[in-house]
């Protein structure tokens, strides 16, 4: 088909920018009121980056902790309290919501040629679900016994003894995992109900089919969670034995229940990112996705095979021998749709007519980046090997390549590369090339000392260390310093560029899914007429 | 690896390490090469009018099958290392491990109680892991061993030490505030030191009961300082003849630590909790005899 009729997808005489154009209310209301996705993907922008921006600054005030041994600027209940709340921030409120809640609900609607998601008044209570979770979070660091000292794992019966104040910072992620629910709910209906004319399922571009395993697993496994996080309060208020030992409970239980949900949940956390790198690739290498069912049905595989796999996080537990054994074997099936995927992407860029962006840069450092999350989990995933890395540095190296070099890359790459359909203006793309480059180097010095000061033998959630780690920590600091540095320079640009940028093109990119042929920014009600699609979302030809 | 391999499990769990590494380098490189050659053959200005394909069976079959075979014999190395590590020696000694918040101590067949683990070399050895209070998780790097400490179910891991030396044990599962502190060491020797050093520690726990040494044993000394500095309870300095305030049932109180004082505090922790510090202390009833909290009361008269 010829290009004239994606063209008329975009004359939009009359349509107005959604960033004008607010719908029933006017000023703040029609953004706090807002049911349009658009808008609600900015609420969802603001208030992740703000707290995006609190977890930062606790990783660095406490990688400034780890410079020496003994006390450096806190003390040791300070510091559990804040890699407590890190890991919090990080896990449910940056790396779960970021793709999905921002890009999601921005993209979505669009690349499938709708108007809305079904649900548009759930998803805006998803966001308000959203900012009370965090404020919950907020209000338990200063009321009660002082802010939780768990870590973001709440493990039984610590979690039960402890005098902080862990019941309100549980409620905060029991309140969270709601908007997950629905958000999920919202998109699983949204892509079976509102496909425009045309859209088949192997139509639809590899996002949508990424956030559409993910949205699954958000409505099946986030009430686990929600239950076990009840059940904690129930036991810290009432004395119920279902967890400590001491009352007839069994704290290993706890772990099986954790892990049910939050394993699938690191599924959560990295399918929509991959998702956002396959739209890109095509993109800037100009050809077609190499195995588009491979890669659309490798998300299906790891949702599925990620329900199975939880008791990976349990091999010195306790947990009985034959179930070590096949949950190791599962884990290391659960590797390969994660390969297919690299290597279809890798393939993609063979032939292709490669333009060098930030986008494209970004997603360049996801493949290596998630490349050596995915095989430390490999090292991890094998039994003799996991019972000495197990909860030291190297686990927490592993999931820092995955989820902070993975999933957050992935979502800075999403966002240089949706921007300026967003906002309707280009950031200077020298600087973000530099940020990225920063950001790369800073990143593999810090995490990759934290691997090899793992296989050292350095326990995770130390305030303090022997000498011999000494050498490994400094590294890690100085790593973490660069890392920042870059972040800086990346969030600054494009801050800059919300003012100063120029007017970006309905396509800059020469992308040929949906959101391309529309005005950047779109129009209130994306399209004019729901278009008609005869044709799948990588034709090149 | 990268400490010392000690133990006879050391060596094998490294050369499964070094396979699975030796297989993600490879697999790394191949990507990371693929990838930055075909950006720089491939870019824009050098190759204007991109090719399509839209895919390859075969290649997909190869690279499913063959990343299948490799993680499936990276699986089968982890196995079998492990199975070695849960076929615990009919023969191996056993010691009793006891880990409370925030210390270890370990108990021998013939009851001799020590802070520290020593062992004979090249003799099986196997740890009975309890828990006082939260979970907790014995780790020796140089060993490749780990394990983690359940309140009310046992559980239990074992080595051989090949090396003579004196490695370090750690806590790997989060405790608590002093959860970087829950520190101790296994010392390997011979034989026959061994046995000199298991004679030595009967012999002085048969003469009278030493409240410092007790106060180190039992891990007090990882909460309580000696030198009035404060860790996560009251410090031990100066605490005979003391006045303070406690909750007792919620309500406060003023004390004076006399002899009853400290012995209620040391079997009964929570009936009265000293004013600005956590209830976390556990009760040591059943645990010290009365002739051990009396040489414990003692030695805190001392303490000044
Ligand atoms: C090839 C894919 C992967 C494999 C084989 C794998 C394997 C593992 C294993 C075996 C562990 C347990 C380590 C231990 O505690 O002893 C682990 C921990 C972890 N993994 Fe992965 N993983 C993979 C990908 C991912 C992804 C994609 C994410 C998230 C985006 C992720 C996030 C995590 C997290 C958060 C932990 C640590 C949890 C904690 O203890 O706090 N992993 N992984
Ligand atoms: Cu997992
Ligand atoms: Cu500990």
């Amino acid at each position: 088909m010829s290009d004239t009729s994606s063209v008329a997808y975009g004359s939009h005489a009359s349509g107005r920018s959604y960033l004008v154009e607010g719908g029933r209310y006017s000023g703040i209301l029609s953004w706090l009121l807002t049911t349009d996705h658009k808008r609600i993907a900015i609420l969802y922008l603001i208030s992740v980056l703000a707290l995006y921006f609190v977890g930062i600054t606790l990783g660095v005030l406490m990688r400034l902790e780890l410079l020496t041994p003994g006390e450096t600027i806190v003390k040791a209940q300070t510091y559990n309290a804040m890699f407590t709340l890190h890991g919090v921030i990080m896990i449910f409120l940056f790396v779960i919501p970021a793709v999905p809640a921002i890009f999601g609900n921005f993209c979505l609607p669009i690349l499938i040629g709708a108007k809305d998601v079904a649900f548009p008044r759930i998803n805006l209570m998803s966001w308000y679900l959203y900012i009370g979770g965090a404020m919950i979070a907020v209000i338990a660091l200063f009321t009660g016994g002082g802010p939780p000292d768990t870590g973001w794992t709440f493990y039984a019966p610590y979690s039960l003894r402890t005098g902080t104040n862990v019941t309100l910072g549980v409620f905060a992620a029991f309140v969270l995992g709601f908007s997950s629910i629905l958000t999920g709910l919202n998109f699983v209906t949204t892509i079976h109900r509102l496909r425009a004319p045309g859209m088949t399922w192997n139509r639809m571009p590899l996002f949508v089919w990424a956030t559409y395993a993910t949205a699954w697993v958000q409505v099946l496994a986030t009430p686990i969670i929600g239950i076990t996080l009840l059940l904690v309060i129930l036991e810290r208020f009432f004395g119920v034995g279902i967890f400590d030992p001491t009352k007839g409970g069994d704290p290993i239980l706890f772990q099986h229940l954790f892990w049910i949900y939050s394993h699938p949940a690191v599924y959560i956390m990295i399918l929509p990112g991959m998702g956002v790198i396959t739209e890109i690739i095509p993109v800037f290498a100009r050809r077609t996705i190499f195995g588009y069912k491979a890669i659309a049905y490798s998300s299906v595989a790891i949702a599925a095979l990620g329900s199975l796999v939880w008791g990976h996080h349990m091999f010195v537990s306790g947990q009985s021998y034959t179930a070590n054994v096949i949950f190791s074997f599962i884990t290391f099936l659960v590797a390969i749709p994660s390969a297919i995927k690299v290597f279809n992407w890798v393939a993609t860029l063979y032939k292709g007519s490669i333009l060098i962006a930030p986008p494209f840069l970004f997603a360049l450092a996801f493949i290596f980046l998630f490349s050596i999350g995915g095989l430390t989990g490999l090292m991890q995933g094998a039994l003799s090997v996991n019972v000495h890395i197990h909860d030291t540095y190297f686990v927490v190296g592993h999931f820092h390549y995955v989820m902070f070099g993975g999933t957050a890359f992935a979502f800075f790459a999403g966002l240089h590369y949706w921007y300026p359909k967003m906002f309707g203006r280009m950031y200077s793309q020298r600087t973000a090339t530099l940020a990225c480059t920063i950001m790369f180097i800073g990143f593999n010095v810090f995490y990759f000392t934290m691997l090899v000061l793992g296989l050292q033998g350095m326990p995770r959630r130390y305030y303090d260390f022997l000498p011999q780690f000494q050498m490994g920590h400094t590294i890690a600091t100085v790593g973490s310093w660069i890392l920042v540095t870059g972040l800086i320079i990346m969030f600054a640009n494009l801050l800059m560029g919300l003012r100063k940028g120029e007017r970006a093109a309905a396509d800059p990119w020469g992308g040929k899914t949906l959101e391309w042929q529309i005005p950047s920014p779109p129009p209130h009600e994306n399209f004019e007429e729901i278009p008609v699609i005869d044709r799948g979302a990588y034709d090149y030809d | 690896m990268f400490s010392g391999a000690a133990s006879t499990i050391a060596t094998k769990v490294d050369s499964a390490f070094l396979f699975i590494l030796a297989i993600c380098v490879v697999m790394l490189l191949l990507i990371t090469f693929l990838m930055v050659y075909f950006v720089i053959k491939y870019r824009r200005d050098k190759n204007p009018t991109p090719t399509n394909i839209e895919g390859n069976f075969l290649l997909e079959v190869v690279w499913t099958v063959v990343p299948t075979l490799l993680v499936i014999a990276m699986f089968y190395y982890g196995w079998i290392g492990y199975r070695e590590m849960e076929t615990i020696p009919e023969d191996a000694m056993a010691v009793k491990v006891t880990a409370q918040m925030w210390s270890w101590s370990f108990e021998y067949d013939n009851g001799t109680r020590s802070d520290e683990l020593a062992v004979p070399i090249n003799k099986p050895v196997k740890l009975e892991l309890f828990s006082r209070d939260v979970l907790h998780s014995l780790y020796v790097p140089a060993f490749r061993i780990k394990k983690d400490v359940v309140p009310g179910i046992p559980t239990s891991l074992w080595f051989t030490a090949d090396e003579e030396g004196t490695y370090d044990v750690l806590c790997t599962e989060y405790c608590g505030v002093r959860h970087s502190a829950m520190l101790s060491r296994v010392v390997v020797m011979p034989q026959d030191r061994f046995a000199a050093w298991m004679a030595g520690k009967v012999t002085q726990e048969a003469a009278e009961p030493v409240g410092r040494e007790l106060l180190e044993s039992q891990g007090c000394l990882g909460c309580h300082s000696l030198d009035g500095s404060r860790i996560v309870g009251p410090t031990f300095k100066g605490i005979f003849g003391r006045k303070g305030l406690v909750l007792t049932d919620g309500a406060e109180r003023e004390i004076v630590a006399d002899e009853a004082y400290l012995r209620r505090s040391i079997l009964k922790p929570n009936a009265d909790v000293v004013v600005g510090y956590p209830p976390i202390m556990p009760s040591q009833e059943g645990i010290l005899s009365d002739a051990q909290i009396d040489a414990i009361v003692e030695h805190l008269k001392t303490v000044k």
